[in-house]
């Protein structure tokens, strides 16, 4: 059972969870990602490409599910302006046990940041706006799931 | 309209350009996406902001691609930053 939803409205975590327990496994991981206020920032913005980006949680979720023994998974992922404090994206897993649900999980953020076309603007208070650069890192870590 | 090529542009690539995107003749099928965005570069104003194609990434028919992949049939060039998803460093 794999959902995706890209959208504007913010995340039901606790609906998210529920739906993801109910599919009778011993095990339910989660990760929900939230807007961090640092530096002054007073607005993100998610930038995406419409299609490409369902398109590309498909082939994700996919690839996850191929590779780990899951019940479920369900990933949200909002687009638009969020204030700090807002989530921003929620992954959810749901496995027969712990360690398919937790490393899935880890997996499908970590390639959600560096697979799907999402970009993200920072706003300030003073005024200032920048988009987020691209972390070597994260590139390091999705592809660090392809030597495992 | 048949025969054109579909661009997209996203985050500071649009910004710089001013547009979302646009339709341009179709290049030769063995045209390659570096290829195609040398040639907007070119035409200088807020396409120099495609001037580092070190700094772009780009999908053809909403796939991603390397910038040595040819043209060939596709319809949609889409030409973008490093993406940026999921959470601020989370």
């Amino acid at each position: 059972m794999m959902s995706l939803s890209v959208q504007r409205d913010d995340i039901d975590v606790g609906a998210e969870l529920a739906a993801l327990e109910a599919l009778g496994g011993g095990g339910v991981a989660s990760f929900t990602g939230i807007v961090r206020g640092d530096g002054g920032l007073s607005e993100l913005l998610l930038d995406h490409y419409p299609g490409m980006t369902e398109r590309a949680l498909e082939t994700i979720a996919a690839q996850a599910m191929a590779r780990w023994p899951l019940l479920g998974l369900r990933v949200v992922h909002r687009v638009g302006a969020l204030a700090p404090g807002e989530r921003i994206v929620f992954v959810g897993t749901a496995s027969r046990h712990r360690t398919a649900a937790l490393e899935s999980c880890a997996f499908l953020i970590d390639w959600l940041k560096t697979r799907a076309p999402f970009w993200k603007k920072e706003r300030f208070a003073d005024g200032r706006e920048s988009w987020v650069e691209a972390l070597p890192a994260d590139e390091a870590k999705a592809e660090g799931w392809e030597q495992v | 309209m048949a025969g054109d090529l579909a661009l997209l542009y996203f985050a500071w690539v649009r910004e710089g350009i001013g547009v979302d995107g646009e339709r341009i003749a179709r290049p030769a099928a063995a045209a390659t996406v570096a290829d195609v965005i040398a040639a907007l570069a070119g035409r200088g104003g807020g396409y120099a902001v495609l001037a580092d194609v070190t700094r772009l990434r780009a999908a053809l028919d909403q796939d991603f691609v390397t910038m040595d992949t040819q043209i060939g049939d596709a319809v949609e060039l889409a030409i973008f930053p490093p993406v940026t998803g999921g959470a601020v460093g989370g």
